[in-house]
């Protein structure tokens, strides 16, 4: 017996350690840890510090405290792509967010072959941005766009669209481009949430002698509010911060019309190589991050019942 | 389960349908439902067009020129694939995506596993802030990330990308396994404790068998997201030759004198396959991953 005790001496110690969920709960967090503290929350902070200094690639900078932020506040062009930014947001994820719902409400009625519409519905989503907005670029293109033959071929208009050169119509464009993108995302999701709200409250209310708009007010739009938050905050968020749709299809012209704040960052930072400044202005893009995403946890916390879930 | 679900889906597809009428289906639902189609697949029709069309064709609209290819030809594929660099992209993407799908997948085993079963000291505390770590957009880290990139040597290598990438990777990929591990019954874990199995081997014996559908959704998403990844690989890369297919159609392909539309269109359409057939075999995984990371 004592024997036997003596002889697990070595591995009774490991196995207590194996036993002990703190120290194995760290064991196991480590690798994502690792990486997710280096490149991640350290760049983080590595960032907001650039923004305070006047690095410039190939050339250490001295910290120069807010003067980044107050130079882009009297920055026409940083405005500028701020505004820019507000309305590719604003007016995409609206639309985004109408269509989308829309979309998702003509797929839950029963139609043939659901799975598979549903499956092209969501390349837009799945095929890489950057290639699919080249299809664009060539859709839009100034002088070769289909676009233009097509209604030209009808009648509607009589010269091509200079759909990118123009800065309003170049704005108009991107937002189209990146509705396009966005609108699979949105309606597959809130579909999801479609098809959790149980039919009998609508054969209820139907038989109370609710007409459609008003089972739709009353019964789908409460019960769908807690996943539409979450959905459009990841949907704003991502068109905020949007980069390659604009990258490719503009660079941010004509004259600046569609430079985002990701796009006048990279600009600056990047192939500019004041690496201060566009770290600054990615920075100044927190802040809008920061209440996009409060607004989603506030969203999720208070209606959680109302998926008929309990609070735990 | 399956059984109970079919019969309550009949149960349902009978539902309210019968007020329907024919007509008003049509025009609420597939006169829509057709637009929709139409518009989201647009862009995908000229892809495929395009690639295949010849260069005087392309410049001809006349009609439904441009709807049709009158003379199909694999010119602007040739061109692509044997005098362009486009295979050597191909490469880099795969191996660039691969590495960083299982290097985050095995990072989110882990981390899910430990958060979700070990339960340890603020393990909910370390839960959340995953989820706020997927919230951090790369378009906010990406200069400092090249600075950190440049110093540590990997600037203009693949490693600057399969270290990056799983940033974006791994905070999506523990939140959707997380869900998954969190519908296997303790008690199985207990069992297996009880039999004296340590906890890598619960880890790898049971719960991971029946995490395979999470592993999978989180898998293909990993992989869709990396292959997709634009602006670390432009920021990162600068020679031709380690390039990715995204970046490298953008910065070689594109010549601003005369636009080569049938070769970037191709290598469009080549650059999407290997995420679209990939997404034609795990549909279903991958609509589940979307809508998991959202619902939970």
């Amino acid at each position: 017996m004592a024997n036997a005790q003596t002889a697990n001496g070595g591995t009774s110690v490991l196995t207590r350690w194996m036993n002990n969920r703190n120290l194995m709960g760290m064991l196991f967090m480590l690798p994502a840890g690792t990486i997710l503290l280096i490149f991640l929350t350290y760049p983080l902070a590595l960032g907001v510090w650039l923004g305070m200094t006047d690095v410039k690639v190939g050339r250490p900078g001295v910290f120069v405290g807010l003067e980044n932020f107050a130079w882009l506040m009297e920055d026409s062009v940083f405005l500028l792509s701020v505004f820019n930014t507000f309305l590719y947001t604003i007016v995409a994820s609206i639309i985004k967010f109408g269509l989308g719902l829309w979309l998702a409400i003509i797929l839950n009625n029963n139609i043939p072959i659901k799975a598979f519409i549903r499956a092209i519905v969501l390349l837009p989503f799945i095929v890489p941005t950057v290639l699919s907005a080249l299809a664009f670029w060539w859709i839009y293109d100034s002088q070769d766009s289909v676009l233009s033959w097509i209604l030209i071929e009808m009648g509607v208009i009589d010269k091509t669209i200079d759909f990118l050169g123009d800065p309003n119509n170049a704005r108009a464009s991107v937002i189209a481009a990146n509705i396009w993108r966005g609108i699979p995302f949105v309606a597959i999701t809130l579909l999801a949430g479609l098809q959790t709200i149980p039919r009998t409250l609508y054969e209820a209310a139907t038989i109370d002698g609710a007409n459609e708009w008003q089972r739709f007010t009353r019964i789908t739009f409460p019960l769908l509010t807690p996943i539409i938050a979450v959905v459009m905050t990841f949907s704003v968020l991502f068109t905020f911060t949007d980069f390659q749709l604009i990258w490719v299809m503009t660079r941010g012209g004509p004259i600046n019309a569609t430079h985002l704040m990701a796009t006048l960052s990279y600009q600056r930072g990047i192939v500019g190589g004041a690496l201060g400044e566009g770290a600054a202005i990615a920075v100044a893009m927190i802040p809008f991050l920061l209440a996009a995403i409060l607004f989603s946890y506030f969203g999720l916390q208070n209606r959680k019942w109302q998926r008929g879930g309990r609070d735990d | 389960m399956t059984d109970k679900r079919k019969a309550r889906a009949v149960y349902d597809d009978e539902g309210m349908n019968y007020l329907q009428t024919i007509p008003r289906k049509v025009v609420v639902v597939y006169i829509p439902l057709a637009i929709f189609m139409f518009v989201l697949l647009f862009p995908f029709y000229f892809m495929g067009v395009v690639s295949f069309k010849s260069h005087a064709e392309l410049l001809n609209y006349r009609g439904l020129q441009a709807f049709w290819i009158y003379e199909p030809t694999m010119e602007h594929i040739k061109h692509l694939l044997f005098e362009t660099e486009y295979p050597r992209w191909l490469w880099n993407t795969m191996l660039v995506t691969v590495s960083s799908t299982f290097l985050s997948i095995f990072c989110a085993v882990c981390a899910a596993y430990a958060i979700e079963r070990l339960r340890f000291k603020g393990s909910k505390y370390v839960g959340m802030s995953i989820f706020l770590a997927y919230l951090v957009p790369p378009s906010i880290l990406f200069i400092p990330l090249a600075v950190m990139v440049f110093k540590l040597g990997v600037f203009d290598s693949n490693w600057a990308l399969i270290l990056t990438y799983p940033t974006i990777l791994i905070p999506f990929c523990t939140w959707l396994l997380m869900g998954y591990f969190r519908s296997i019954p303790y008690e199985l874990e207990e069992c297996a404790l009880v039999d004296g199995a340590n906890r890598f081997q619960i880890l790898t014996k049971i719960v991971l068998p029946l995490a395979v559908p999470g592993l999978i959704s989180a898998g293909i998403f990993a992989f869709t997201l990396s292959w997709n990844e634009f602006i670390y690989a432009l920021t990162f890369i600068s020679s031709a030759e380690n390039k990715t297919v995204p970046v490298a159609m953008i910065t070689e392909l594109i010549t601003f004198d005369q636009y080569n539309w049938g070769g970037l269109m191709a290598g469009a359409l080549i650059g999407s396959l290997p995420v679209a057939i990939l997404y034609s075999f795990f549909v279903e995984h991958y609509v589940s991953s979307m809508t998991g990371a959202v619902k939970e």
